[in-house]
């Protein structure tokens, strides 16, 4: 393949590395020995904590400032330290700056400035590229990734994440570096964001032969783009950061129990997930949408001239009309931007629907004493009203239990047992439902760990804790697989499924398909405001598709 | 937040001048306005302001939108010394221990007149200048030091997402049962643990976004601009008009002999 001008790929050569965050004591990763050749791609796997993101910082030359990624703590009681060596063609990564370039995880956090074009020139500028070659970059890294019919003040603050991380990869291209670092660069996407940033990878690869080493536990979406697979295991004394090494069809081959074991998602492997009981007839509804119509705003005053009147915020999605009911699933899609979330916050009772209501049946909102025990318990189980939103925080935990798409949003206290007990302390319930949901999600021997310093998977299954510690009849939960490794989702999959069968009603907002297929039940798919508009009445209801854009795990 | 600060849509003719020009006239006046507490070099400098409001973009609604805070500040101080300065002159209001006198009055007036002087140019500037533009403008022109400027705009960014982020926090502890009723005490709990938990999102944001910077190169002693400031003819006049605002705003001072240093006041 033909190299575009300045562009002369790198390779990657560590002898016996290792490195241990300030403040921790065990290192992340150690006795590293890896080779990687001018133009190779790679694919890094491995379980949460072998050293996959510290590499990749530390090939991009970030690693060591105190700022370890997503490790939390930023205490800097120790210093680090580091062993052998990690050279990029034979010179420490610190001392060459844009030789690598390192798209990360989180969209929202890659765009540095508010203009387009500036965003991807902020780069080159630093490297100090003469001010007449760094448009003509610019251009033709937005046109590498697609983003080149957008004018160049066009706000970043309006792209969607998928696009924003595409963006984040026309800012690396414009510094023209010989490295392609991608940390996890779509675990935030929906799949259509995946398809677009993982095909812009390709593209620019092919164009400029840079080398590529790339994170994701989504084996299957970049398979065929890798040449080489790297499997690094947790560090120790011992044994040797990599597992095993070699092209993806023998790696697939030779380790696919191993990465199956591991939460790797492998192509063609769908995890095992317990299987829904038959339905035994329609489930009484709880929550009822009528005409619905949500948005994030808050409604503002007009001014003097027009009375002071109040006017509504502009809905993202309207006339939706829908029901949860008692042990069935309801699962929300659609595209980017059609207020799947927004909609699912306010069938949560979190937010004021613009127009429309949400009203609770009589049985969610004055359930009969029987689940729970203890004075409050009955207290709130007197007549909260028929309007979740009017709910107390309290009223609304016992009877409607959300699950937010970032669990840290939801940590309240220090501890993860206080975490679990909070709820049930503040209701008066007894704490044998916290044993046993520390029991069944794996969590009894975290429970005196910081709900900080959890992994993604332990975070989201404390997440689900904790809201169900407080015994809703209704779960919603956000984008609740995003991220999260094969093991996590299956045992998601099946508890859920599992407290379906047990009468709770399920609502889930979700761009994955097998996972509403585990779950059953009906989704409600969301279409663009202007599509919605233009022919009445509102959002499809169907039944979940066997078949999916996901198909790809 | 970020629409507020974006000027898509505004091409009137400010937006077009060096915003280190723009700065320099707005603190000239400034200055010039904070020396003296008095109404007629306060009223010549806000008159000539309000006839600049069309070049800057600026209707008297979108003024209100903007401003209204830092308007209503400048109110609410003047009446505040109408109330509690010294009397002097007739007394106009009588109310125990507030009264209002001709002499409060007028300096009540004057005060608020130039909180406004003083505010409504600083709203001028940020209405016809990108952020993005005065950065460059402050780093290249007036050789501030570039890590300093580009980094506060960088966390500018940031505040756009902080402000969605308490939201969502608020839903979120809402949904774990904290809520934000109650009597005051457990109101302000609520609204302690709340600032807590987008502290720590805040923190996490802000060495993402500092790894990101790294990533890209940023923190090197050498850097080129990509969008070189340059100065015009217009930003002469833009500086030649802050000069004769404030210029104005004293000689009719001088000539009404209203005219009091704030420092040399004696009563």
């Amino acid at each position: 393949m033909k190299s575009s001008p300045g562009v002369r790929p790198a390779a990657v050569t560590a002898r016996g590395w290792g490195w241990r965050h300030a403040g921790r004591t065990r290192p992340a990763v150690s006795g590293l020995d890896l080779d990687i050749r001018p133009g190779e791609r790679v694919l890094l796997l491995g379980p949460s904590g072998a050293g996959k993101s510290t590499l990749l910082h530390a090939l991009a030359g970030v690693l060591g400032d105190g700022a370890a990624g997503d490790s939390g703590d930023s205490g800097e009681a120790e210093n680090t330290d580091e062993t052998g060596s990690l050279l990029i063609d034979g010179a420490a990564p610190r001392a060459q700056r844009g030789r690598a370039g390192l798209v990360q995880q989180d969209p929202e956090t890659q765009v540095v400035l508010s203009r387009l074009g500036d965003d991807v020139a902020f780069g080159a500028e630093n490297l100090a590229v003469p001010a007449a070659e760094i448009w003509p970059r610019v251009r033709e890294a937005l046109d590498d990734v697609g983003l080149g019919r957008l004018p160049l003040d066009h706000p970043t603050s309006a792209l969607s994440g998928g696009q924003k991380q595409r963006l984040a990869l026309a800012g690396i291209l414009a510094m023209r570096p010989g490295l392609l670092l991608l940390d996890e660069p779509t675990a935030n996407l929906d799949p259509a964001g995946v398809l677009e940033v993982r095909d812009a990878v390709g593209r620019c690869l092919d164009k400029t032969g840079a080398t590529l080493v790339v994170v994701e536990h989504r084996v299957g979406v970049w398979k065929d783009l890798v040449d080489r697979i790297v499997v690094l295991q947790p560090g120790s004394a011992t044994d040797s950061a990599v597992l095993i090494d070699g092209p993806p069809d023998r790696v697939l081959a030779e380790a696919r129990d191993m990465l199956i074991g591991a939460g790797v998602w492998v192509p063609g492997h769908v995890p095992a997930t317990r299987m829904r009981l038959p339905a035994r007839g329609a489930g009484h509804v709880l929550l009822a949408a009528e005409g619905l119509a949500v948005s994030r705003e808050r409604p503002r005053r007009a001014g003097l001239r027009d009375g002071f009147r109040t006017i509504a915020p502009r809905p993202v999605q309207s006339g939706v009309s829908v029901q949860v009911r008692a042990g069935e699933a309801l699962t929300i899609t659609g595209a980017n931007g059609t207020g799947k979330s927004t909609l699912a916050l306010t069938l949560a009772g979190l937010l004021r629907p613009v127009a429309g209501t949400v009203a609770a049946a009589a049985e969610l909102s004055s359930p009969a004493a029987g689940h729970s025990s203890g004075r409050s318990a009955d207290r709130l189980s007197r007549g909260a009203g028929p309007d979740p939103y009017r709910w107390k925080a309290q009223q609304l935990i016992a009877r409607i239990g959300t699950v937010f798409q970032e669990p840290e949003h939801q940590f309240v206290t220090g501890k993860v047992l206080d975490e679990l007990m909070f709820g049930p302390r503040h209701l008066g319930y007894g704490e044998d439902r916290v044993d046993e949901l520390l029991e069944r999600l794996r969590l009894t021997e975290l429970v005196d760990a910081n709900p900080y310093t959890l992994s993604g998977g332990e975070k989201r299954r404390l997440s689900v804790a904790t809201v169900l510690a407080a015994h809703p009849q209704v779960l919603i939960l956000d984008e609740p697989t995003f991220g999260q490794d094969a093991n996590t989702w299956a045992e998601l999959a099946s508890f859920l499924s599992e407290l379906l069968d047990a009468g709770t009603a399920v609502v889930s907002v979700t761009h994955d398909a097998e996972f509403s297929a585990v779950l059953g039940g009906t989704e409600l798919r969301l279409r663009p405001r202007e599509a919605a508009a233009a022919d009445a009445p509102g959002p499809d209801l169907q039944l979940p598709e066997g078949a999916s854009p996901w198909g790809t795990h | 937040m970020g629409d507020a600060l974006s000027l898509r849509g505004n091409h009137a003719l400010l937006t077009r001048a060096n915003p280190l020009a723009k700065f320099t006239a707005v603190t000239l006046i400034t200055l010039v306005l904070a020396l003296s507490i008095d109404w007629v070099s306060a009223s010549v400098a806000l008159a000539f302001e309000l006839l600049l409001l069309p070049l800057a973009g600026l209707t008297v609604a979108l003024l209100w939108q903007r401003g209204w805070p830092l308007i209503l500040a400048a109110a609410l101080g003047g009446w505040s010394t109408a109330i509690l300065a010294p009397d002097s002159g007739s007394v106009l209001l009588d109310a125990g221990i507030w009264s209002i006198s001709a002499g409060s009055l007028q300096l009540g007036i004057g005060f608020m007149l130039r909180g406004l002087a003083i505010a409504l140019p600083a709203v001028l500037l940020m209405s016809c200048t990108d952020p993005t533009d005065l950065a460059d403008a402050l780093a290249q022109n007036a050789k501030l030091p570039h890590r300093f400027v580009l980094g506060t705009l960088a966390a500018m960014r940031l505040v756009g997402i902080m402000a969605e982020q308490w939201q969502t926090i608020g839903m979120a502890r809402r949904a774990r049962g904290v809520g934000s009723s109650g009597n005051p005490y457990q109101r302000f709990r609520a609204m302690l643990g709340q600032s807590f938990g987008l502290l720590v999102q805040a923190i996490r944001s802000a060495s993402r976004l500092a790894v990101t910077m790294e990533a890209r190169g940023f923190g090197g002693a050498e850097r080129t601009w990509a969008r070189p400031s340059t100065f015009s003819g217009l930003d002469a006049w833009v500086l030649l008009g802050g000069l004769g605002i404030a210029a104005a705003a004293v000689a009719a001072a001088l000539g009404a002999g209203t005219w009091n240093l704030v420092f040399l006041t004696r009563q």
